[in-house]
């Protein structure tokens, strides 16, 4: 009896190991803003590949940095680009492989006043500088004739934890404001002159949801989902854009020709009368060299999937698809990974 | 090897004096080993106290180097300018936890009473396991709690009455937000009643029947009993659940970072808006890249842990000097 039980334990080792075998797993980690379409991707890939798995950790953009710097897995995820320094730090090569975009919406809590409030993005600026401290400034109210708002001061809310979305909505505020740039400038956390702290995008949502008279910025997937009211921006081209996943793809079109080869661009404030002003991409980090060229070859076949089959998805995920012509700028450089 | 036949020789010669003595030979083997084995558990303790002590140091030695003292008393906190000071982090852990230990040791001191020493048997423990149950509801629930209901509930009631009634104090000026310094100590009062409560309640229960009884026999009431034989023989052990109701304070970081407002300023008003040690290791160390910010957050968590010490050191001289007290008192 034992003897059987022994036997028939190592008989299903033996199955294990050989499917563990059979099976290439490719490590990645960082940003958490486009973890539920890559676990969509990653699910769907399996189905098409089944030799080959994938295994992603949220842990955080500047997690995702550090862990593709140390070589502990085989891709990084950033919402951010890395600076030249950091590029340095690495041991090869590291290139950006842009995916999909996300947009970061003005929200805020007024009674009386639905969705679509519209504000100039130099008024953003001196809100969240703390400079337009009332609701009904006329700076504010100019622009939203026929609206009540009331005479309270504005309670501004912003992200407490390090974050890509407030790197992108301080690039954002740079691009609009000097004296934002001089006093405060762009970063993943930073001195915010004036407001409270939330943690995550829940904590901002939750204390706009229960606080009235207060203004923030989250995800744009976020705020669909949330159904939570965001505010109409005027853009660098003088026109009130409504953000979307449409919109939000234009500012990445409508930055193609300023696209460097290495992607790392930011995209905040694009010329263009549908381009939304506060857009970035999100990366993956990968090596050029490859140090295991079998693993290489499969990761450089799922990121042409992503590319192509990959891209349908987001929408339905809340994420911004690339544009044509960037996809195509995007698969020759994925052609020179080894 | 002569030396050791002689210990050897030593030890036969004294376990044969008693017929006791040899049957628990084998045991003193076990003794030795059960010696060794609790040391080594207890020694590994220390060693990764001081392993966590010298890993952390030599993480912030960036920081440490660059603004040396200025780190605990400069108030800049700005990570694109590559600028960091402790201080109102500093002051917002020690502020939050001080406070709610004084909110919370009352209210538990007096639960703790009631269970032991006024309903009957039953009602007390029933009441005891409710209390412990507060324990057991993680932080994060407690913080969700605060952000969603109690946070709202103190912009639109309880802080507009105190600005309105109170607001020439220093303490309750400025603009009712909800989240704040108060939503935190508040949050943080009711996370630490069950501790105290739970062990000043194991406290009193250990007070000898005798000490009340004799109380009662010289004519004292209920509460006289309580005064005069009861919390005197409590007062050390009541003293350290404080003090470990205080460690925990100290160390909460979800609940509180929900509730706090998580800005770096140093403001006397319990309205305004504060930070937590705890609470900018939690929400800035996942996303930091550059090196300086890095060792800045170990540093302040280096000055969390040195707090820490700090605290029970001065506990433990208090409970001392308490104790001492009591015997002189006695004698």
């Amino acid at each position: 009896m034992l003897k059987k039980i022994l036997s028939l334990t190592a008989a299903g080792l033996l199955a294990l190991a050989s499917l563990a075998s059979a099976e290439t797993l490719i490590n990645g980690a960082g940003a958490t803003f486009p973890y539920p379409l890559y676990s969509k991707w990653f699910s769907e890939y399996a189905k098409i590949d089944k030799s080959v798995k994938f295994n992603y950790q949220s842990i955080g953009s500047g997690g995702g940095v550090k862990q593709i710097t140390a070589q502990t897995v085989d891709f990084g995820a950033s919402d951010a680009f890395l600076t030249d320094k950091e590029l340095a730090a690495a041991p090869g090569k590291l290139l950006h492989i842009p995916t999909v975009m996300g947009a970061v919406v003005v929200t805020y809590n007024l009674p009386g006043v639905p969705a679509g409030l519209k504000l100039k993005v130099e008024d953003v600026a001196d809100i969240f500088l703390g400079k337009i401290t009332k609701w009904n400034d006329p700076r504010i109210a100019d622009d939203n004739k026929g609206v009540a708002l009331p005479d309270k001061p504005i309670i501004v809310v912003h992200r407490s934890d390090g974050s890509g979305t407030t790197s992108i909505f301080t690039d954002f505020l740079s691009g609009v404001s000097g004296e934002w740039k001089s006093k405060v400038g762009q970063g993943k956390s930073v001195k915010w002159p004036v407001g409270l702290g939330g943690k995550g995008n829940e904590g901002v949502a939750g204390q706009i949801k229960t606080t009235q008279y207060t203004i923030g910025y989250v995800e744009l997937a976020y705020a669909f989902e949330n159904k939570l009211p965001f505010a109409t921006l005027r853009n660098a081209s003088g026109s009130w854009v409504v953000p979307s996943i449409k919109t939000t793809s234009a500012a990445a079109a409508a930055a193609v020709k300023s696209m460097p080869a290495d992607y790392r661009i930011s995209l905040v404030n694009q010329p263009g009368k549908d381009a939304y002003p506060i857009v970035g991409f999100t990366w993956l980090l990968v090596y050029e060299n490859q140090k295991d060229p079998a693993k290489g070859k499969k990761l450089v076949e799922f990121l042409n999937w992503s590319l192509h089959k990959g891209q349908k998805m987001a929408s339905a995920l809340l994420y911004a698809p690339l544009p044509e012509n960037v996809a195509k700028m995007v698969e020759k450089s994925i052609k020179t990974i080894k | 090897m002569q030396q050791q036949d002689l210990i050897l020789g030593n030890k036969t010669m004294t376990s044969e004096q008693t017929h006791a003595e040899t049957v628990a030979a084998p045991g003193r083997a076990g003794d030795r080993i059960f010696r060794r084995l609790t040391a080594f558990f207890a020694l590994s303790i220390l060693a990764i106290l001081l392993l966590m002590i010298w890993q952390m140091t030599r993480e912030s030695l960036p920081s440490i180097t660059a603004f040396g003292g200025k780190f605990l008393t400069g108030s800049e906190w700005d990570a694109v300018q590559e600028e960091f000071g402790a201080l109102p982090f500093l002051f917002g852990s020690v502020i939050s936890s001080v406070l709610a230990i004084l909110l919370a040791t009352p209210l538990s001191v007096a639960t703790a009473l009631l269970i032991t020493e006024i309903v009957p048997h039953r009602l007390g423990s029933a009441i005891a396991s409710l209390v412990e149950l507060l324990a057991a509801i993680p932080s994060v629930i407690y913080g969700l709690w605060g952000v969603l209901v109690m946070a709202p509930w103190l912009q639109r009631s309880v802080q507009p009455w105190l600005v309105d009634h109170f607001g020439f104090l220093p303490f309750f000026e400025g603009a009712p937000y909800g989240v704040s310094m108060m939503a935190g100590v508040l949050i943080l009062a009711v996370m630490i009643v069950p501790i105290i409560t739970a062990i000043s309640r194991e406290v009193l229960l250990a007070v000898p029947r005798s000490q009340r009884e004799a109380a009662v026999a010289l004519g004292a009431t209920r509460w006289e009993a309580i005064r005069i034989a009861v919390l005197p023989y409590g007062k050390s052990g009541i003293l350290g659940a404080v003090i470990l109701g205080l460690g925990r304070a100290i160390g909460e970081t979800m609940a509180v970072t929900m509730v706090i407002g998580n800005t770096p300023q140093i403001s006397w008003s319990l309205l305004s808006p504060a930070y937590t040690m705890p609470s900018v290791i939690a929400n800035e160390f996942a996303e930091t890249t550059a090196k300086i910010h890095t060792a800045a957050l170990m540093e302040i968590g280096l000055i969390l842990l040195a707090v820490t010490l700090l605290i029970n050191i001065l506990a433990r001289l208090l409970i001392w000097s308490v104790t001492k007290g009591q015997k002189q008192g006695a004698a």
